[in-house]
């Protein structure tokens, strides 16, 4: 007799094991599928984002940053330090350290609100099956009532630059580099290959990034990017736009990488090289033929506005469906989803995901950018305020970056918010809660921001938009 | 519904009583059967309990007032009191809902005080029907083109209602500022009459055959259009479509020293609600059917009361239908919604003697308006834009030959 389940996850990274958890507190009789399983063979959960993405990469490019003041910005304070070096293995155990923390704390969760653990490959059978593919090769079919398929998303590869143990290294890799490379090169100029790109200069590397596309960070807003662009110069990325990479020879500890650029071939030899151009949904295994899902053009699964897929009763979340591919963003799509399955109205605002970037100062977003209400044809309003204005930021000694805001000229609301800076990401918060509520910037600008506080920038802001800030000269109305 | 609460029957021997304490205040939600206010007497304290769900709209006699055997002591509002928006909140309770919590964000709490709003007027479009700067920014706006249709009645800002008492035999006079909403709608309306050159030509209509038609099919057409129900304003859209369609300088718009013809119809109607009159604007009215017609004007008509209208609900707009009939205008002027260059007035259908064929016969006529701006529209144009309006409903089979 096959296993019965009210809801079925498959999958236990960011949108999985919310959405699990979240279904068992509903009431619903759940079980969560997981393949991962480290080196002894134990089941592990939180997927790419707890294991090999978010969390880790964060934890790195803290221990990193906190090296660089150290090393570079201590002294202004009038600290003074001998030779400050860093030891790269213990490194790694903090972030490995830190990864078990996380991953255990989630076996935890799972007990504590009785969702069962399923460990295999699961695949989703025609009839709201769910077959588990165990390490032993065993198979176990369970029933479900409901499916929510949170298969998440691997790192695409580019035939010019096949993994290589140790050398050609994905995410995955990089994350677990036990030395400093003296040459790094990153191919792609995204996220990822920022965020690794930064802890290795800070630790001394030659870092050296290609990106085949010419414009640099071609989602942000414009001035974000070239602000970024600017400053990561500064800290030692040396980036190269428009640059194809055609291909790589490992010579023995090292690697050749030929690439092509408006100047014509090039090529330059490194001692690690991080493939970092992307990620595609993971369906290898996932669907049945029959099993009634479909797949987009794109390969994601696809779905309407509440995650439904083409079969009723199951259901897809993050990285395996369309949207930003984002945690955050698959965590509340899991949540949706149990409370849509449980007989709630729910919705989700598509509008309002913020967006990171981990490197230092860090960039954040939420909304629309100059560039793209400007191809609307909507009338906008901007206001800008520098750190370099702020006291707080002054006495932290980090300036570098803005915030930006964005409204909308005739309605005054919100419309979208870019901010550069060391606390961008906990800053954008503020930002995301203005637009959700449907704020106008005079709601900003009325709000009390504590001072001394960076926060205070947004506040600047909103009074920038009216050409009325206070603490910098306002630009005349154009 | 109001509802008088009233104090309790006293015993005998107790001539009167004091209000000891109001539990509840107005604005503040209350359920079935809880209690309200307690009122001392000589002998015993009596309690006073709410007799349904809903809010208590004012109190009559305070704490420490004497209240007789049965006298009213307060007025209750029936309704779920629950939802933030609805009409059921206290009139002077301002921007404070049953928890005490402010329902408008700080922008728009600056507005509605600037303009002496309350929140309850205010239909609110942000999350949980709070009501957000542009909610009030846009009931401002709409407010003027309101006035002009609302010819009949008088709708004076709750705010600014001064009773001058006048003693007889005394020449008083009372000096009293206007407030803010009605400057503003005295300054959108001087505006309006001062750009344009702004003038009305008068027609009338024979309802009979529209009534007709209606009175055949309207059982046919709720069956087949899943409920929504055949009224006039859809025969009235439709028409005034097909005529903006032969006469695109009624459709157009003046935009400094252009003029902008507008290749679509989009038609604002006046919907009246609790909380005062909205011109939410139909999209592409030519691509319309009827029951489309009508099942959009009961959407926005049902989102008008509900709060849901948004801003957007009610920009652009290329020609506006106004109905001053529904409070029982017989003819009126109405004025000029801008950027429009023209406004379909509509009235009240009243049954006049009419000369048919020499013979004397009572039809259901209505006069209607066609108020339009000289600078865009030659007199012709208007006055026949109008005579084909009055034919395509006197014969709706035209609209439907096109002719």
């Amino acid at each position: 007799m096959s296993q019965k389940f009210d809801v079925v996850v498959i999958g236990a990274g960011p949108g999985g094991y919310v959405a699990a958890i979240r279904a068992a507190q509903l009431g619903m009789k759940t079980a969560c599928v997981e393949k991962w399983v480290d080196d002894k063979g134990a089941t592990v959960l939180g997927g790419t984002c707890l294991n090999v993405g978010c969390i880790p990469s964060k934890a790195l490019l803290d221990s990193t940053y906190k090296y660089h003041m150290a090393h570079a910005e201590f002294e202004i304070h009038g600290i003074k330090t001998g030779e400050v070096s860093m030891d790269v293995p213990a490194m790694v155990a903090r972030k490995d350290q830190i990864v078990k923390n996380l991953t255990g704390g989630i076996t935890g969760l799972f007990k504590a609100n009785g969702v069962t653990l399923l460990s295999g490959k699961g695949k989703v059978l025609a009839g709201k099956k769910v077959e588990v593919t165990k390490a032993d090769g065993s198979t176990e079919t369970v029933d479900a009532d409901n499916i929510i398929v949170a298969a998440g998303s691997v790192p695409v590869n580019i035939p010019p630059a096949p993994l290589v143990d140790d050398l050609i290294l994905d995410n995955e890799g990089a994350l677990n580099i036990s030395a400093t490379p003296k040459r790094l090169g990153v191919i792609g100029a995204g996220v990822i290959g920022l965020e690794m790109g930064s802890v290795w200069a800070r630790l001394g590397s030659e870092v050296t990034v290609l990106e085949a596309m010419e414009e640099f960070l071609p989602f942000a807003d414009k001035e974000v990017a070239k602000e970024a662009q600017k400053l990561l110069g500064k800290q030692g990325l040396d980036i190269k736009l428009g640059a194809r990479v055609t291909g790589t020879e490992v010579k023995g500890k090292t690697v050749k990488v030929q690439y092509t650029d408006a100047s014509g071939e090039q090529e330059i030899v490194v001692d690690k090289l991080i493939v970092a151009v992307g990620r595609r949904p993971y369906t290898e295994g996932l669907l049945a033929a029959d099993c009634g899902v479909e797949l987009d053009e794109r390969g994601f699964i696809s779905v309407d506005g509440q995650c439904r897929t083409s079969m009723p009763g199951v259901y897809a979340i993050g990285d395996v469906v369309r949207g930003p591919m984002l945690a955050h963003k698959a965590s509340e799509e899991g949540i949706m989803v149990a409370d849509i399955i449980h007989g709630h109205k729910a919705q989700m605002n598509y509008d309002c995901i913020p967006g990171i970037i981990y490197t230092h100062p860090e960039l954040a977003w939420v909304g629309k950018n100059e560039q793209q209400l400007k191809a609307e044809g909507v009338k906008i309003k901007v206001g800008k305020f520098p750190f370099a204005a702020s006291g707080r930021a002054m006495a932290s000694q980090d300036t570098d970056g803005f915030v930006k805001l964005i409204a909308c000229e005739e309605t005054d609301r919100v419309l979208g918010c870019h901010i550069v800076g060391g606390l961008a990401s906990e800053l954008i918060a503020q930002a995301v809660i203005a637009m959700e509520f449907g704020s106008s910037v005079e709601d900003l600008q009325l709000t009390i921001f504590a001072h001394p506080t960076v926060s205070e920038a947004v506040h600047e802001a909103a009074l920038a938009c009216d050409g009325h800030a206070i603490h910098v000269a306002n630009r005349k109305k154009r | 519904m109001s509802i008088e609460i009233k104090a309790p029957t006293f015993p005998e021997s107790v001539a009167d009583g004091t209000v000891a304490t109001w539990h509840k205040q107005p604005g503040e939600a209350v359920a079935r059967d809880e209690l309200i206010v307690d009122i001392e007497t000589d002998k015993v304290v009596l309690e006073v309990v709410a007799p349904a769900d809903g809010v208590i709209q004012s109190i009559v006699k305070g704490e420490g007032d004497t209240v007789l055997s049965d006298e009213v002591i307060a007025i209750f509002v029936e309704g779920a009191a629950g939802s933030a928006p609805s009409a059921d909140e206290a009139p002077a309770a301002a921007s404070v809902d049953a928890d005490g919590d402010a329902i408008a964000g700080p922008a728009a709490r600056k507005l509605l005080e600037e303009n002496n709003l309350d929140a309850a007027q205010v239909p609110g479009s942000g999350k949980g029907g709070r009501i957000t700067k542009e909610d009030v920014v846009n009931f401002l706006k709409n407010k003027p083109a309101a006035a002009p249709a609302a010819a009949a009645a008088t709708p004076a800002p709750k705010a600014a209602q001064v009773a001058v008492s006048v003693a007889p035999g005394e020449r008083v006079e009372k000096r009293v500022p206007m407030t803010r909403l009605r400057a503003t709608i005295a300054k959108r309306l001087v505006e309006a009459q001062q750009s344009a050159a702004m003038l009305t030509t008068y027609n009338e209509v024979n309802m009979k055959p529209v009534m007709e038609l209606r009175k055949q099919y309207k059982d046919l057409f709720e069956k087949t259009h899943n409920g929504t129900r055949l009224g006039f304003m859809s025969f009235f859209v439709k028409a005034a479509t097909e005529a903006l369609k032969r006469f695109p300088a009624v459709n157009a718009s003046i935009d400094g020293n252009d003029i902008v013809y507008h290749g679509y119809q989009d038609i604002g109607v006046a919907v009246s609600t609790e909380r005062g009159l909205m011109v939410p604007v139909l999209r592409d009215t030519d691509a319309m059917s009827l029951a489309d017609i009508e099942a959009n004007i009961a959407d926005l008509g049902a989102r008008g009361r509900d709060g849901k209208l948004g801003i957007a609900d009610m920009q652009g707009g290329t020609f506006t239908i106004t109905n001053g009939g529904v409070f029982g205008s017989l003819m009126s002027t109405p004025i000029l919604n801008p950027p429009q260059t023209a406004i379909l007035g509509m009235h009240k259908i009243q049954e006049r003697p009419m000369a048919v064929n020499g013979q004397v016969v009572i039809l259901p006529m209505m006069y209607l308006a066609v108020s339009y701006d000289h600078r865009m529209i030659d007199g012709k144009d208007a006055v026949q834009f109008l005579v084909t309006i009055k034919d395509l409903l006197e014969d709706p089979a035209r609209m439907l030959l096109d002719v």
